[in-house]
């Protein structure tokens, strides 16, 4: 697909002498939303680490619109359109929930990056964080400060959106709240990448996806096609398939 | 009155303390890099203001002028070249570079200026003082208290109010989600270390005002800085500046119990504090 507006060619990455990514071929159009499911330690967080420019990787591996952008420092790879919901949501504790999210719409600004999202587009999107704007992050509930991170990211106005594990300890109320607000994302014209545990949940919201297996793709194909038996073989072990 | 007095003159004392714990409590708060050289960088600009006023006959004021945007200058430069390379999880890299730093600063003094001890010609105001109620309070003593509270306030409202504050709040509170939001790190970090030690350009005009200053005497100043932000709350500004309060008022009312046991009076505070209180008493736990 020569669309894509981001992908990775054999993407290899490790931490010190372990070896996390075993050459990950992968990519995603304009609006897509892609899931990238497998267990824990297959390289999901990991591959979304390397892509976000937080772990070294050849420049060549990485390219956005064909050019390659691998190994780019964070916040440029901000200024290029990605932005990323990180494991753990990594919020700026001691500062207020408005705090947080100027950060973003500060940063955006300084690197000239225009989109669809403001601080009042994204109050009507979760109204909670328009209520709770003075509040110190650290004592909202969890599914509330996934919402300022996925606010942060989404101020930061992406081309590309990275989601690490958005479901994770939350509430199935809370988590079908957080997805209720995909659609809207992707209306934007924003592609989703969506690391998920959950793999229905994945399935659901996702055009396309990708299995991991340490750290290789033993599954690719649309997500509404793709069999439960082929997923747990891809998920568990076995051969690669392609639907 | 005695006693009242030793408060007085200790609140007086903390206002030169603060304006040095200021830059080390913004260089800690936001890089956890404890800047061992920041006493000899508080030297170093003062004798630089005292050859630029002998050279070019300058008042304390215009020395303060040509001083500050030096150590503006040369915060940045010295994050550039240096701290950029050593700041990181580990705080070892930073510690020993900043105490390379420092050997070296001193010994380059040591070579420009000699051992002497010299100091700022203020015209008079340095003598100056105004009697209220029996009590002597010098010119010179206040007008550095409320240059330091007005440092301390500015510092607190950048920090809370304008874009470069929340971005070194943020990259203060977790660095790599700050790269994430798109702060370049290196370049906020050369920012805060340039007003670091821009503040300390008005601390090395005022110490040069009020007493000597020789190449060997940055330890005393850094113990002082650091011992004021340990008092106060690591990372705080009005924290550090609270604690450098503390701490001129333990070291003048120890000057009254003794002449000799100032200093040590303000050493065995924060060594109170450490031990009963190590977030430092107007620090969050």
């Amino acid at each position: 697909m020569t669309g894509a507006v981001l992908s990775t060619h054999g993407l290899v990455a490790r931490y010190g002498d372990f070896q996390a990514l075993y050459g990950i071929d992968f990519q995603i159009g304009q609006g897509e939303a892609v899931a990238l499911i497998g267990a824990n330690g297959a390289g999901k967080s990991t591959f979304l680490r390397a892509v976000m420019g937080l772990l070294p990787v050849a420049s060549d591996m990485v390219r956005m619109g064909g050019q390659p952008i691998g190994g780019t420092p964070a916040d440029r790879m901000v200024q290029r359109g990605v932005a990323i919901v990180p494991e753990g949501r990594r919020l700026f504790t001691g500062m207020s929930v408005q705090d947080n999210l100027r950060v973003a719409v500060d940063q955006a600004d300084r690197l000239g990056r225009r989109g669809g999202w403001s601080l009042s587009r994204l109050h009507r999107l979760f109204p909670i964080l328009n209520e709770k704007a003075r509040t110190p992050v650290q004592s909202l509930s969890g599914g509330q400060q996934q919402m300022v991170s996925i606010g942060r990211a989404l101020l930061c106005q992406p081309t590309v959106l990275l989601c690490d594990e958005i479901s994770l300890g939350l509430a199935p109320k809370v988590i079908r709240e957080i997805y209720a607000a995909l659609p809207e994302i992707r209306a934007q014209g924003t592609s989703v990448v969506l690391v998920e545990q959950d793999v229905g949940l994945a399935q659901s919201a996702s055009d396309r996806l990708y299995c991991l297996l340490e750290g290789r793709v033993t599954l690719t194909g649309p997500s509404g096609s793709v069999t439960r038996d082929q997923i747990s073989q891809a998920y568990f072990g076995g051969s690669h398939a392609v639907v | 009155m005695q006693w009242f007095d030793a408060l007085i003159q200790g609140v007086l004392l903390g206002g030169m303390y603060a304006q040095y714990a200021l830059g080390m409590a913004l260089m800690f708060g936001v890089m956890k890099i404890v800047n061992v050289s920041h006493g000899d960088l508080v030297i170093l600009l003062s004798l630089v203001g005292i050859s630029l006023a002998s050279s070019f006959g300058l008042g304390p004021l215009a020395v303060m002028a040509a001083l500050v945007p030096l150590a503006v200058g040369l915060g940045w430069l010295l994050q550039k070249a240096v701290l950029n390379r050593v700041v990181g999880e580990d705080p070892l890299p930073s510690l020993i570079a900043t105490f390379g730093l420092s050997l070296a600063l001193q010994n380059l003094m040591l070579q420009i200026w000699s051992a002497n001890s010299r100091s700022l010609p203020g015209g008079g105001i340095e003598s100056r003082s105004v009697q209220i109620g029996g009590i002597y309070i010098g010119l010179l003593p206040v007008i550095v208290l409320a240059v330091a509270v007005a440092l301390t306030w500015g510092l607190d409202l950048m920090l809370k109010r304008t874009r470069f504050g929340r971005a070194l709040r943020a990259a203060a509170s977790d660095v790599e989600a700050a790269s994430m939001t798109g702060i370049n790190p290196r370049a906020v970090y050369a920012s805060a270390t340039a007003i670091a030690v821009g503040i300390l350009g008005f601390a090395a005009v005022f110490q040069s005002l009020r007493s000597t200053v020789a190449p060997a005497d940055g330890g005393a100043q850094l113990i002082y800085a650091f011992e004021a932000v340990i008092i106060g709350g690591m990372g705080s500004v009005w924290g550090a500046f609270l604690g450098a309060m503390v701490l001129g008022v333990a070291q003048a009312i120890g000057f009254r119990i003794d002449p000799g046991f100032g200093v040590l009076a303000g050493h065995i505070v924060f060594l109170l504090v450490l031990a009963t209180r190590p977030q430092g008493l107007f620090g969050r736990a």
